[in-house]
């Protein structure tokens, strides 16, 4: 197994550089030039000197290489100074400066060239950071409800095959498949802040929890955004659900676990349900960097200004650098939840070995 | 020749006491079965409902859709009188019209034509390219190792974040080749959802393709003489309609969210063309005033979406011939 781990991960390096080159050849490829925006008035020379200092006057591999090794190792050393000058969890270790250099003029120590957005000056990642909290607080809560609903939905629906609830359940993971979140967004926003006015059609990032009364705000905020993202999840999961428990109830070995008198409830929930887990828990990984893309669309409806809005917002200023490593953000996601689902397979499933 | 023919003792129970039903094609097979499933039924029903709409929608309703009546701006649908005799609606315009006084019926029918186009072409391009790629690494060998990989690259591509890249940077250039926006951008959505979205159809294609390479009907025809392409066309292509017919409907339902989500975050067609996506993002901002405007198009692609859906959950147990027939 560990075997089979290190050998996967050896294997995502080609399959992210590759990525990342497709995205940068994309974006090599795209017409519109950071220096549209200024003014008339300023020389074509000194443009040409603007350019040359965000690196556009450098060759295309050159370019790339350079984006890569600010990536991959100025971004993480920044990453580890931060965690032992200011970090509260590691913050007792000895001060580093990997991403520190000194200045050839002044001898001063300086910070290393990291990727700076066109839009704002300042670096990519921690524009990120800045908004990954946002992100996460939503996704990953609509992920834990999705998944909190559609579990039992699904193991009951299995359980009573073709009852009146598997037919309703069906039918509703089946709207849930169908309806866009750009649809279910506007559509409750129309009935519970506008029709009801219970919600906020706004979710307001800057507020900030100290008590009871600013909770309730909150989770108020956060209903609708969270509920939109989880009936996605809870249509996929509690299919998934249902098939695997349908797949696994026939089997020989429950009709063992009964004859020999368990209790019904013990044979379905503790025989039959850790079986079909199995499939259900690597739909579950492999799902979550979906959701991650379709919160792009969520984040527009409720105005939440994560890092899909982020992506949105650089996309329409031509800030590449800022779109080139958030793709790229979104591709590590993908690559490593399927790693992820690998390696839990194998984990989950003993009869699953891949030497 | 020997003339000993041996008797066969037939037992009761082994005997038909009736003669066999001719026999049946087996399309008769599968459109009675796909007539069991009733949501099925009705999901096709609707599509087809929904694709003649469209079509022959503007012969029947011959208002121009994005003709200005400012004077009759703002109308509320037609159902509104129900309960307000006093609103602003009539059977001139049954669902309404909008802040330009634009027809919301014509506008709801044109953006149907574009939405189900590309969903159709999206569909159709991204079935030809998965079933070539499937076929090309199911019945080659050489070729087998190189284009998993290449779809393995894709599935792990993050697909909407690089649809909206490629829409919002090759808008310009594209327009340009094709002389209009409209069609650069139709050119430009479809082959981006169909680039992004054939990689599921190859691989089943291809699994499909490694079995039946291995049956013997593939052995004889090649003993025959058949030429690989003979062989693909006549032979191996029939046999794996039904998995293509099933991804068929997953990516046409795929292709027309994806195209009215790019129109939503406002990187689809023009601005002055209507699609149910755009028309649902228009009408966002006033959704307080007018909630219908919201809703309308919202329903038609979700309702779209939803038959789309059953059709294809129905074709998926009619063409399995382990559940046909129970």
């Amino acid at each position: 197994m560990l075997n089979f781990t290190i050998r996967r991960l050896f294997l995502s390096i080609p399959t992210l550089l590759f990525i990342s080159l497709v995205i940068f050849m994309l974006l090599q490829l795209a017409p519109g030039d950071p220096m549209a925006q200024v003014p008339l008035t300023v020389p074509p020379e000194v443009k040409q000197k603007m350019r040359e200092a965000l690196g556009l006057g450098a060759p295309v591999h050159v370019q790339y290489l350079k984006w890569l090794y600010q990536f991959f190792v100025i971004e993480p050393s920044v990453f580890i100074d931060y965690l032992t000058n200011r970090s509260g969890l590691l913050g007792w270790l000895p001060d580093t400066t990997l991403s520190m250099t000194t200045d050839p003029v002044t001898g001063a120590l300086v910070e290393k060239q990291r990727v700076i957005s066109w839009q704002t000056r300042s670096p990519v990642m921690d524009i990120v950071m800045q908004r990954m909290p946002q992100t996460l607080w939503v996704v990953g809560l609509s992920y834990v409800v999705g998944i909190l609903i559609a579990i039992p939905i699904g193991i009951y629906s299995a359980y009573r095959h073709y009852s009146v609830f598997d037919q309703a359940g069906t039918f509703i993971t089946m709207v849930g498949f169908s309806i866009p979140p750009f649809f279910t967004g506007p559509l409750l926003i129309v009935i519970f802040s506008v029709t009801l006015g219970w919600l906020p059609s706004i979710y307001d990032t800057t507020h900030v929890v100290t008590d009871w009364e600013s909770f309730k705000i909150q989770f108020m905020q956060m209903i609708m955004p969270v509920m939109v993202l989880a009936l996605q999840t809870t249509a996929q999961i509690s299919r998934y659900m249902r098939s695997a428990m349908l797949d696994n109830l026939n089997q020989d070995y429950v009709r063992t676990a009964r004859a020999k008198g368990l209790k019904e409830s013990v044979v379905v929930m503790v025989h039959v349900l850790r079986n079909s887990m199995i499939p259900v828990v690597t739909v579950i990984a492999l799902g979550l960097p979906a959701i991650f893309g379709g919160a792009i669309i969520t984040e527009n409806v409720f105005k939440v200004n994560g890092i899909g809005q982020l992506l949105l917002t650089a996309l329409f200023a031509n800030d590449l650098p800022m779109v080139m490593t958030l793709t790229f953000i979104f591709a590590i996601l993908i690559v490593l939840f399927n790693l992820i689902a690998d390696i839990l397979y194998g984990v989950l499933d003993p009869r699953i070995r891949y030497d | 020749m020997t003339d000993q023919t041996p008797e066969i003792e037939v037992f009761g129970a082994l005997k038909d006491n009736e003669p066999s039903a001719p026999p049946r094609s087996q399309w008769r097979d599968v459109w009675d079965q796909f007539r069991k499933h009733k949501g099925a039924v009705w999901g096709g029903g609707f599509l087809l409902f929904i694709t003649l709409g469209v079509l022959l929608g503007p012969y029947l309703w011959q208002l121009e859709p994005t003709k200005l009546d400012i004077r009759n701006k703002n109308w509320r649908p037609i159902y509104t009188l129900i309960w307000d005799s006093g609103a602003k609606a009539g059977w001139a315009h049954p669902f309404g019209t909008d802040q330009l006084g634009r027809d919301i019926l014509a506008q709801m029918i044109y953006g149907g034509r574009v939405s189900m186009a590309v969903g159709w072409a999206a569909m159709i391009l991204s079935l030809l390219i998965g079933t070539a790629v499937g076929v090309a690494s199911g019945y080659f060998k050489r070729a087998d190792f190189v284009l998993m990989r290449l779809t393995d690259l894709f599935l792990s591509l993050p697909i909407l974040p690089l649809v909206l890249l490629a829409v919002t940077l090759f808008r310009q250039p594209l327009t340009k080749a094709f002389g209009s926006p409209e069609a650069g951008m139709f050119v430009l959505i479809v082959s981006v959802i169909a680039f992004t979205s054939w990689m599921q159809t190859a691989r089943i294609v291809r699994g499909d393709i490694l079995a039946l390479k291995e049956r013997e009907f593939i052995l004889a025809a090649r003993s025959i003489g058949s030429t690989p392409r003979k062989i693909i066309f006549s032979h191996l292509l029939p046999n794996v309609i039904s998995p293509i017919m099933v991804s068929a409907t997953l990516g046409l339902a795929t292709a027309i969210i994806t195209e009215s989500a790019l129109s939503f975050l406002g990187v689809g067609f023009p601005s002055d063309f209507p699609t149910w996506g755009k028309l649902l993002a228009d009408a966002v901002q006033r959704m307080q005033e007018y909630p219908e405007r919201v809703i309308l198009p919202g329903v038609l692609i979700s309702v779209t979406v939803l038959g789309v859906n059953y059709l294809g959950d129905g074709l998926r147990d009619a063409l399995d011939p382990r559940i046909r027939g129970r």
